[in-house]
């Protein structure tokens, strides 16, 4: 491919491709004196870190989908398992929350961000045990949290239920990988920064801040009255914000210009866009709160902040899906591709919902609905989920150097969780709207509008067993890719990756 | 160019987050924070009122069982969605009505109706232990699960059923010989769900006079 060749790109192009697209096996390119390292070194650096921050991860996923499937009968069929109080639907609930977000997602988050900031820094990670350590620490953290919240010590703020006992387990494990990627980034090798190491920099600050401000002033010393409420969802909307969704979009900028071969649609775009993101997001919150017992100017700021959000995310979708343009067809060769632009559409779709519902005449429908459950599935994993699953598939060959061993089990993941999700979101955002207005209809009784709900959160189990299927898929295809690394490198057979700008054999 | 340059970029990063942080954390603080308990110059009557110790251990088991998952402790304002016309409340929620909070469990999902004045709308303890061992005995077609789990089932004693032991008949009543009576756990929650009221007339959220309808 064109961008494959060693000589020097313009200055234009160089701010609209990542910065190690065109690097090859030759780790020689000197700028300012610091030698770029060759991707295969860099891949090799990463191996053991990343590798356990996926595996762990994926654990997590399939704990938290089990979760997830008993929480959803229980929902219809409440006698279900009902003789065990540690599992009720209350304790399983947010066991499944805390697994899937803090469990699988952080920790997939960070596999991939610390990846892709050793990529486009041209840099091997540095310390790659202390990383390592990191994630362990991270996993005691979870396990304790996840214990806790089943044994009924769950603190009942949302996204945030861990226990203190267990929290500053976790806190000190983000702050050290927070630290550890800024290091990297000071390190770096390649002095032009790409548009996805802006977001993950942001990420990797942001984070410790929200998740150190609400430990402080939820769980430790914890703030009086309705303050909780403000403290709460500052924080819970703000992990979805600039957690996520900077890790997400980096992720989006990435892939889609590595694996098609070519540069972003626009750099202005991207930089109004991230800095649009920054300015509007964090503001957002209180949208949670309408109608609430709080001031109404606290409110009123989240939906117009809410309302700003559509400059950051018309903006990222014309250039997402502006550089995709022509291509994809290409989807159909890189699964990649396929579960990246997945989560890239389906972005624009959630940004695009969670602006409507921040509106007050729409949310005196849609809160306290399913609605709100829909919504939350359509960004957290329509969108990111998807994105990390894409990312994942073109990481962990890479860090093996083993190519995926079955092509069907690919297929199965994918068409398992698409279905699966679109089977979730759009019954589940369609019963909550009419949830929402036989609520507002003081003639229909409670109980009939519970009733009303029955087939829908049956036919959301029928979902989650199709996002079953698929992760255990993926869980199986990974588990055999991990066989193959005790078996002899052979050039594979199969090329599920073609087309993909980078061979797994450029480093060698 | 500029987005290539490292301190910009932090500065950028941290002051953005700033100033949510001082806008929706600090200011709130400083705004909510301190609010008191009003009393009320003509009755004298204080809202709201401090909760006794029973209720509030309650409070932790509300907490501890995950009930906000499923029921909300907000009332909306009159014209704002049917929370008044439900009988959910006689004035919509304020700041104020949460200041003895040790966790504010707002909610944020109506599977369950809401429980702000519970303890008005529904006085009788006995009911909320039937309702709490099933459900079903109260309020058929609920998909509120069923917390046996807060109650012994024990055999009667020479000296006759126990005074609170549970008036359960047909398909929910307990075997020949035994009863069902509730465990501390459930006494203090019934106390904490007995205790929830938030319709003491207060200056920002006045309780209309003609609600008797």
């Amino acid at each position: 491919m064109s961008h494959q060749s060693q000589t020097p790109r313009s200055q234009t192009l160089r701010a609209l491709l990542p910065g190690d697209v065109g690097a090859g096996s030759g780790g020689d390119v000197q700028t300012g004196g610091v030698q770029k390292a060759a991707l295969a070194e860099i891949d090799a650096s990463c191996r053991v870190p990343v590798l356990f921050f996926f595996l762990s991860g994926l654990g997590w996923l399939i704990a938290g989908s089990l979760l997830a499937i008993v929480a959803s009968i229980k929902l219809h069929s409440p006698g279900f398992l009902g003789a065990w109080e540690w599992l009720g639907f209350a304790n399983v609930r947010t066991a499944h929350l805390n697994t899937v977000i803090y469990g699988f997602a952080s920790q997939v988050s960070v596999g991939v961000s610390l990846w892709l900031m050793c990529r486009l820094c041209r840099i091997p990670l540095p310390a790659p045990g202390l990383v390592t350590v990191a994630n362990l620490f991270y996993n005691l953290g979870v396990t304790v949290g996840v214990v806790g919240i089943l044994r009924g010590d769950s603190t009942a703020i949302e996204w945030l239920e861990m226990p203190r006992y267990a929290t500053p387990i976790l806190f000190v494990s983000y702050a050290l990988i927070a630290v550890w990627t800024i290091v990297t980034f000071r390190l770096r090798a390649e002095r032009h920064l790409y548009v996805s190491q802006w977001y993950l920099l942001a990420a990797v600050l942001w984070f410790p801040w929200l998740y150190g401000t609400a430990q402080v002033m939820l769980l430790l010393e914890p703030v009086r009255g309705v303050v909780q409420a403000a403290v709460n969802w500052w924080f819970a909307h703000n992990v979805l914000g600039l957690w996520f969704t900077p890790i997400g979009l980096a992720s989006i900028y990435y892939f889609i210009p590595k694996v098609i071969g070519r540069p972003i649609h626009s750099y202005y775009l991207s930089v109004l866009g991230f800095w649009s993101l920054a300015l509007f997001y964090n503001w957002n919150g209180m949208h949670h709160l309408v109608g609430g017992p709080l001031p109404a100017w606290m409110i009123t700021i989240s939906i117009v902040a809410s309302v700003m959000m559509l400059i950051p995310v018309i903006t990222v979708a014309i250039n997402h899906h502006f550089t995709m343009l022509g291509h994809f067809g290409k989807m159909r060769q890189s699964p990649t591709l396929r579960f990246i632009v997945f989560g890239a559409v389906s972005y624009t779709l959630a940004s695009l919902q969670g602006v409507a519902s921040a509106l007050r005449s729409v949310s005196e429908v849609t809160h306290f609905t399913h609605h709100t459950i829909a919504h939350a599935h359509l960004g957290m994993y329509a969108f990111f989920t998807m994105v990390m699953f894409g990312a994942m598939y073109y990481i962990l060959p890479r860090i093996t150097q083993r190519e995926w061993p079955s092509n069907g089990l690919i297929s199965l993941h994918f068409w398992g969780v698409a279905l699966g999700i679109v089977l979730y979101v759009v019954p589940m955002s369609l019963m909550g709207f009419l949830q929402g207005t036989k609520l507002n209809d003081p003639t229909i009784r409670f109980l009939d509008v519970v009733q009303f709900t029955l087939p829908w959160l049956k036919l959301r189990t029928v979902a989650g067993l199709l996002l079953v299927v698929g992760h255990v898929a993926f869980v199986g295809n990974v588990a055999w890719l991990l066989v193959r690394m005790f078996e002899p490198y052979r050039k594979p057979v199969v090329r599920i990756l073609t087309g993909e700008a980078e061979t797994l054999a450029a480093g060698k | 160019m500029t987005m290539s340059y490292g301190p910009l970029l932090f500065l950028g990063i941290l002051l953005t987050l700033a100033s949510s942080w001082v806008g929706l954390v600090l200011m709130p603080h400083r705004q909510l924070g301190s609010l008191t308990q009003h009393t009320d110059t003509n009755t004298a009557a204080i809202f709201p009122a401090a909760r006794a110790g029973e209720a509030q251990q309650g409070a932790e088991h509300y907490r501890s069982l995950g009930c906000v998952y499923c029921h909300t402790q907000q009332v909306r304002p009159e014209g704002y969605g049917s929370d008044l016309e439900r009988g959910w409340g006689r004035r919509r929620t304020v700041s104020r009505d949460y200041i003895h909070d040790r966790t504010v469990m707002l909610g944020t999902m109506r599977t369950g109706p809401d429980l702000t004045n519970i303890g008005e709308r529904q006085s009788d303890a006995a009911w909320h232990y039937r309702h709490l061992y099933n459900p079903q005995i109260t309020s058929p077609g609920s998909i509120m699960p069923p917390h046996a789990f807060l109650f012994e089932t024990r055999a009667i004693g020479p000296s006759g059923r126990s005074t609170n032991a549970l008036v359960l008949e047909g398909a929910f009543a307990p075997p020949a010989g035994t009863e069902v009576v509730p465990t501390r756990r459930a006494e203090q929650l019934v106390a904490y769900l007995r205790s929830l009221k938030s319709s003491g007339d207060l200056p920002e959220a006045p309780v209309k006079k003609e609600e008797a309808k």
